[in-house]
């Protein structure tokens, strides 16, 4: 049983006020929360385990190898990955999509050719691919958005070529919270003969992932967003792709033998690992995944879904106020905009209230343009988000409004 | 005319009276609106200031040795907050404001509470201010 007032027990920090006031933490796809089991099973690992992984023969290395790689062994249930050969750890979702922008890169896009993202992507998602495209003399192209948040998956077909070699796609939208249909665009994709990253930072703190069910061929996410620790991430990679492609970075761990004439690489999913991992911050991110799996995605995706409905609801009633993105399919995401109030104003208000959202562009500066706005609000909200914390947004939006319209 | 220091004294003694942030804010909400709209060809990337949340445009003049300042910005508070600032600077000489050491951001609490400024450009327009103040003392 789903019980939101235990679960808020495990999060040490949401007792904790600000400005005098308590917590109401609503910007949770920036970053969520740790629970203390989480904090506790790294500071373990450094106070009692610590030493580094793969290559000592010592009792406390091979206890921090093993425990690294049961990490990966979780990671790779958590999203039914098929083997932990396609499991990488990665710096964050970041990191995972700046590796298969370069490696796929090299491996795979020439001259000409065309890498497809859409129009609601993350900075992240954008970038580094256009970063490819310079570097190989690619194209970059962008499926549009509809102006319900939806993507518009009509010019799908026609903005696929025998020329693209990739599509990057978020499954769920940082700003519209729009659950994009990925499965459709990676079947499209891959029926014109490209391969599909997902951008999966948004999705699996909300939603079971499968990589089975998916069948993409990459896919990312970072441990900070599903209550896990910073600085760690995993990249999920086809196999027989992973084995085509050229490792990203060189350094220890990712080798197998080293000459100065010749080096050969390491196996998957070393070969992409290059240095010693955070191997702790690895760690904390199987107890994430471990605290997640013992509540239930499903579990977790009614309790947002019901959370979600409520705020919607409740902040549609605020005059003025205009949500970004109306899509049916739609995650904790909630974004909006209010007649004549600049986003940055409610946000250092609510601040005030003790309320934390996000106000600005959301790392999304074209989705922007698109919405025709220079800055939103956004909050996002977590499986330990309560109605009566809504409620509170609710309220402190009213009073915010009061006081900064009754000025212009 | 007050020196730099003189108004820096009026504006701690003005924000003395309010306990309660929400005070101080509502009386920054104030100091924007007041601030009325900057003349519309002053509103020129030139005078945007980069890295600030909200778009702040600042414009200077120099009459007779004494710099003018007009500021404005999408958000209100922020707003406010290039009121105080043009009505520090406004009118002083290059020199003054070059050497300019602010007391009032510190004794009102604004560094605490607009700190990191990145989001409201506090720091970028103070900046901004002293980079104006620089060029016309040569």
């Amino acid at each position: 049983m789903f019980d939101v007032n235990r679960i808020r027990e495990d999060f040490p920090i949401l007792k904790e006020q600000v400005h005098g006031k308590p917590l109401v933490y609503l910007d949770n796809g920036a970053t969520t929360q740790r629970p203390a089991r989480v904090v506790e099973r790294m500071s373990e690992y450094y106070l009692r385990y610590n030493a580094n992984v793969h290559r000592g023969v010592h009792y406390l290395s091979n206890l921090c190898t093993d425990a690294n790689e049961r990490a990966r062994e979780r990671a790779r249930d958590f999203i039914r990955a098929a083997s932990v050969e396609e499991v990488i750890f990665t710096s964050g979702a970041t990191g995972g999509i700046n590796l298969v922008a370069f490696s796929f890169g090299e491996a795979f896009v020439r001259e000409g050719d065309e890498i497809l993202v859409t129009g609601m992507e993350h900075h992240s998602n954008i970038v580094p691919w256009q970063m490819l495209c310079e570097r190989k003399g690619a194209t970059l192209k962008v499926l549009p958005v509809l102006d319900n948040g939806e993507l518009d998956m009509e010019a799908l077909s026609h903005l696929l070529t025998g020329r693209t070699q990739l599509v990057a796609v978020a499954h769920v939208s940082n700003v519209l919270g729009t659950i994009n249909p990925v499965r459709r665009v990676i079947d499209a994709a891959h029926a014109a003969g490209a391969c599909v990253l997902v951008d999966g930072a948004q999705a699996v703190q909300h939603l079971p992932v499968d990589m089975q069910e998916l069948d993409c061929d990459f896919y990312v996410f970072s441990a900070h967003k599903m209550y896990g620790p910073t600085g760690v991430g995993v990249l999920y990679g086809r196999r027989e792709l992973l084995l085509q492609m050229p490792p990203w970075q060189g350094g220890g761990e990712m080798i197998k033998e080293v000459r100065f004439e010749k080096t050969t690489y390491n196996d998957l999913p070393f070969k992409f690992e290059a240095g010693t991992p955070d191997f702790i911050g690895i760690i904390g991110l199987g107890e994430a995944i471990d605290y997640l799996s013992s509540i239930g995605m499903e579990n977790v995706a009614a309790h947002e879904e019901a959370l979600t409905r409520h705020a919607r609801e409740r902040l549609s009633a605020i005059p003025g106020l205009r949500f970004h993105g109306s899509s049916p399919h739609a995650s904790s995401v909630i974004s909006f905009t209010l007649d004549g109030v600049h986003p940055l104003d409610a946000a250092t208000l609510l601040d005030q209230l003790g309320i934390a959202i996000r106000a600005g562009q959301m790392c999304a500066a074209p989705l922007m343009q698109r919405c025709g706005v220079t800055a939103m609000i956004r909050a996002s909200l977590a499986m330990y988000n309560t109605f009566q914390e809504i409620d509170a947004l609710h309220d402190g939006l009213l009073r915010v409004v009061a006081m900064l319209r009754e000025k212009r | 005319m007050k020196t730099i220091k003189e108004q820096e004294r009026e504006i701690i003694d003005e924000f003395s009276v309010y306990d309660d942030w929400m005070d101080k804010y509502a009386y920054l909400i104030e100091l924007g609106t007041a601030l009325g709209a900057m003349e519309e060809r002053f509103k020129t990337d030139e005078n945007l200031i980069a890295g600030c949340q909200s778009r702040v445009w600042l414009h200077a003049e120099s009459h007779e040795g004494k710099l003018y300042f007009q500021a404005d910005s999408d958000a209100i508070i922020t707003k406010g907050i290039a009121a105080l600032l043009v009505r520090v600077f406004s009118g002083q000489a290059p020199r003054e404001i070059v050497e300019a050491d602010l007391d009032f951001i510190d004794a009102i609490g604004l560094t605490s509470h607009l700190s990191p400024t990145r989001s409201n450009g506090l720091l970028s327009m103070i900046k901004q201010i002293k980079y104006y103040a620089i060029a016309y003392n040569k």
